[in-house]
């Protein structure tokens, strides 16, 4: 008898049942999975598109992240070299090669790009992001041969493109959205949902910010609310 | 008010005293004073003589066919009063939520249970949830500190009933115990079956008592209190340790817990 | 992993001489316990969602044989592949032989309560395949070559200065001479030393918060990103997991990960959540070839349906043992074996035997702040109290404490008989104390008196006064 059959028979038995659930409860159990509903979502999350925006940038903020507001994309080359003056890094990034479509040569010459994914010298990895969640202040990405997923760990410090018409209310609402735009019971091979930089507190309860993540989370957001992100060309 | 404590309002309640162990072989001036309390509230007292224990110390040592025999007597020894009462949380909650579990496998006696269980309360709980008791008669001069028990606050929901009592009391003044709700490391015989344990856990609430600077510890479990008062004595604090329901009942003549007569 | 359960009372013994365990403890038992309560008060809805989150896993062990074979389906149809293991020796050999098939020299690990249950490192370690710990407390004890104490927080026993002293003796070999004091200047070491192990390894291996049936995802939950430099750069990603871990959908995990963390370290979420579906996908160039489900049951078909089930609503939150007064004073080591604190009290005897974790579930006194604070509702005092049942049942309770049980069941069953005895003897002790007022030295009470004094009783028993009317 395999280790499944073996296991299953165990569960079964123990469980009162000579079989898999009746046809009747097995129909119930397939219809949960294939429409999936929403639990309790906490009122937190209801609210306008305005804001969530306001309730993002709040949350974001408790959780040590920094946030830039910008008016268009074309806006993004100049905020990151902002922040890479500001923290004393080089003028060097490797950014997902969905943002590639971005003027990086035309708004900050000076800006040395490489594209892909993370290599262990990597400062500075400048992604897109799927969704930003209100809730919480959350980054959802998902990974993809343009948004290589190590770009979100390996780098000491980590850029976000999010627009303000991708946040949503909860991770539920990013879901659905993934789902439609993904097809459901499947997802991409890594979805990460990051809530501010990499730390630690193991060390007698004492927060240190850059375990093995990266020490800083920045975001630059763009203000429009129905332009297109290079992901979505 | 509710409408329990209405009704029991309308008529003079008939109250079967369960006395516990603990406080009618160590300390019977909290019977006494629960006594004397209920009558305040308007209730004849009956005190069943032929009571000993609730079964607790079986029931937790994991000796169930006891803990249902003696259970079974409780059943019949408090058959026909109006409600129980308890001057311990830990009884109370003994007979409220686990004499029901322990029948659940006889409809009869699980139906007796159950109607126990609807009928027993804690004392300071039952003056104020049922008997509608905003203040007590009595006052009380000093600086008091108050210690929730775990069965009491977690079983039974009691936290601020002996509060709001005690605030009401003229000359009493109430300060919060930090950790008032972490236990004090009793624990029926965990106390002497992991005594080194027992004692670290007893000597944070010690600790916590004395920073609050009070003179007087209150708590509405017998088995707390000794044990409290056994630390706070070895280790030389000046601190009376005494049930709430003497406080409330204005019978604090008698030493206080692990006080002598010198 | 050799328990030492059995030996608990002499386990709590040097713990508690244990004066950096004692500060350490301390630390803990203000920072964790503050942390959840403002958490809890942050969200209206948290109790509400602690109901739904148990009622999620209630339907999940109801129907646990129907969402494994759907997840099994996914993670197949994402390219992966699902071992079923009975055994923790299966479990072990299914990795092991996974590593082999590589030819795998060293091996990440993210953080798994699983693996330590199967004791995984020391078995790859005999067939010459390296393990490396990348979370921070993981690798501390690693290096310390001990247990974790804590079911998240497994270095929580070690202070600074031992976690100083490790870093210095074992760095050594990297070229670090230095004697660092700061937790940053420590991380930073750490990290540096992890970094090209992590883009070295061959194999990496993760536990799972999660387990999601619509997808075939496996989830984890990290504050450090270890775990996703562990999943995300060797060819091979295994996620060992126990079976009851495995959700229905997306938005059941989301509802269960709004309790976790809360409960855990009060955050709101951990600083990364990471849903890993099958291996990388053929337009991919990133990510591992390779992806492997060990699904383990070790035992836990065997609870289901017995009043041990509840226990398989258990996420590993910890907030059990962050508020238990008994944790707090002998820490996670005393319990010896993988899981301490309430949970590990309550699990242990079922993995070990009770003989071997008789002291468990007795050095608990019942005081219900675990239950209070577990985000599913786990009775756990009523467990406990199973144990100490099946222990009477079976002649493990030890004679001493079974005949003082069954003598003072005897007289409290008869009345007048304890009248006689309980009036005599409170008579003597009354009067043998009535001028201090207490004990400090008791026959038969030594266990209590060594650290207290005992209070004398008043004198006459309220029976007999009420007898003679006194009201």
């Amino acid at each position: 008898m395999s280790g499944k059959d073996a296991i299953l028979g165990r569960l079964r038995r123990s469980l009162g049942r000579d079989g898999p659930p009746a046809e009747a409860e097995r129909d119930a159990l397939e219809a949960r999975l294939s429409a999936p509903k929403p639990n309790l979502i906490p009122k937190r999350s209801d609210g306008s598109a305005a804001d969530r925006r306001r309730l993002f940038e709040d949350r974001a903020a408790l959780v040590d992240v920094t946030v830039q507001s910008v008016g268009s994309l074309s806006d993004v080359p100049g905020a990151v070299a902002t922040f890479l003056s500001d923290h004393n890094l080089p003028q060097s990034i490797r950014i997902a090669p969905d943002l590639a479509t971005i003027p990086w040569a035309e708004e900050h010459p000076m800006l040395t790009i490489e594209q892909g994914p993370a290599s262990i010298t990597d400062l500075v990895g400048v992604t897109p992001a799927f969704a930003g969640i209100a809730e919480t202040g959350t980054l959802m990405t998902i990974s993809g041969p343009g948004t290589p997923a190590t770009l979100n760990f390996v780098p000491d410090n980590h850029v976000v493109v999010l627009r303000a018409g991708q946040i949503v209310g909860s991770m539920e609402a990013a879901w659905s959205v993934l789902r439609a735009e993904h097809g459901g019971g499947t997802l991409p091979r890594t979805v990460n949902f990051i809530t501010g930089p990499s730390k630690t507190a193991d060390i007698e309860q004492m927060l240190v910010k850059g375990a093995h993540g990266p020490r800083r989370l920045h975001i630059v957001m763009i203000d429009e609310d129905e332009a297109q992100t290079p992901a979505q060309q | 008010m509710n409408e329990t404590a209405k009704k029991a309002e309308s008529k003079t309640l008939r109250i079967g005293l369960f006395v516990t162990c603990l406080v009618d072989l160590f300390r019977p001036s909290v019977g006494f004073a629960a006594v004397a309390l209920l009558r305040q509230a308007g209730c004849t007292v009956d005190v069943p003589r032929a009571q000993t224990c609730c079964g607790q110390p079986a029931y937790n040592s994991g000796d169930r066919g006891d803990a249902r025999d003696i259970a079974r007597a409780v059943l019949d020894v408090f058959s026909s009063h109006d409600y129980v009462v308890a001057p311990s949380g830990s009884c109370a909650a003994m007979i409220k939520h686990h004499y029901p579990t322990l029948f659940a496998d006889d409809a009869a006696l699980a139906k007796r249970a159950q109607d126990l269980a609807d009928r027993t309360y804690e004392l300071v709980s039952f003056l104020t949830d049922i008997c509608g008791m905003e203040r007590v008669e009595a006052s009380h001069s000093g600086r008091v500190t108050y210690h929730d028990s775990c069965s009491g606050l977690r079983e039974l929901g009691i936290k601020d009933q002996p509060r709001r009592l005690m605030a009401a009391m003229p000359g009493l003044e109430l300060v919060d115990l930090p950790g008032a709700d972490v236990c004090c490391g009793f624990g029926g015989s965990f106390c002497v079956k992991y005594p080194d344990v027992s004692t670290e856990i007893v000597a944070r609430k010690s600790a916590d008592i004395l920073a609050t600077g009070a003179d007087t510890v209150l708590a509405g479990d017998l088995g707390c209190l000794m044990n409290m008062a056994g630390h706070l004595k070895r280790i030389g604090a000046d601190v009376a340790v005494r049930h709430v329901a003497e406080v409330l009942a204005g019978m604090t003549n008698e030493p206080a817990i692990g006080d002598g007569s010198d | 992993m050799q328990p030492t359960a059995h030996a608990f009372k002499d386990n709590a013994k040097k713990a508690l001489a244990d004066q950096p365990l004692r500060q350490a403890m301390k630390r803990i038992e203000v920072g964790f316990t503050t942390a959840r309560t403002a958490a809890a008060a942050g969200l209206p809805e948290f109790d509400a969602l602690r109901g739904a989150a148990r009622d999620i896993k209630n339907h999940v062990l109801e129907n646990l044989d129907f969402y494994l074979e759907r997840f099994e389906a996914k993670v197949e149809d994402a390219g992966g592949h699902v071992h079923w293991c009975t055994t923790a020796a299966d479990a072990r050999d299914v990795i092991a032989e996974i590593c082999r098939e590589v030819d795998a020299k060293t091996v990440t690990k993210g953080k798994s309560m699983i693996a330590e249950e199967v004791a995984l490192n020391p078995f790859l370690e005999a067939h010459g395949i390296q393990p490396i710990e990348t979370d921070l407390g993981e690798y501390i004890i690693q290096l310390a070559d001990e247990p974790p104490s804590h079911i998240i927080g497994p270095a929580v026993h070690k202070t600074k200065d031992q976690i100083s002293d490790l870093f210095q003796e074992h760095h050594r070999a990297y070229g670090k001479t230095e004697r660092l004091e700061e937790p940053e200047a420590l991380v930073a070491e750490a990290r540096e030393i992890l970094r090209q192990k992590y883009f070295d390894a061959d194999v990496g291996i993760t536990g799972a918060n999660f387990l999601i049936a619509e997808t075939g995802s496996t989830v984890i939950v990290t504050n450090e990103g270890n775990g996703d430099l562990t999943q995300l750069l060797p060819r091979v990603h295994v996620v060992i997991a126990s079976l009851e871990k495995v959700v229905p959908t997306l938005e059941d995990a989301s509802t269960i990960l709004r309790v976790l963390a809360r409960s855990a370290t009060g955050q709101e979420m951990s600083v990364y959540t990471t849903f890993s579906t099958g291996p990388r996908r053929a337009e991919d160039d990133h990510g591992p070839e390779a992806f492997h489900v060990v699904l383990l049951d070790n035992g836990r078909t065997d609870m289901l349906g017995t009043p041990l089930q509840d226990l398989l609503r258990c996420i590993r939150c910890g907030a059990c043992m962050n508020h238990c007064p008994v944790y707090h004073a002998v820490g996670g080591h005393a319990y010896g074996w993988v899981y301490p604190g309430p949970i590990g009290a309550a699990i242990d005897p079922h993995f070990i035997g009770l003989e071997e974790a008789r002291d468990l579930p007795n050095a608990s006194t019942f005081c219900g702040r675990c239950e209070e604070v577990c985000p599913m509702h786990i009775p756990l005092p009523s467990i406990l109290r199973h144990w100490r049942e099946r222990a009477f049942e079976r002649g493990v309770t030890p004679p001493a404490e079974r005949h003082g049980i069954r003598l003072w069941a005897f007289f409290a069953k008869r009345p007048a008989l304890y009248r006689l005895i309980t009036g005599l003897t409170i008579a003597v002790m009354a009067r043998l104390g009535r001028r201090r007022g207490r004990f400090n030295r008791l026959p038969l009470a030594a266990g209590w008196t060594a650290g207290r004094d005992f209070p004398a009783p008043q004198g006459r028993t309220f029976q007999d006064q009420w007898a003679s009317g006194r009201r």
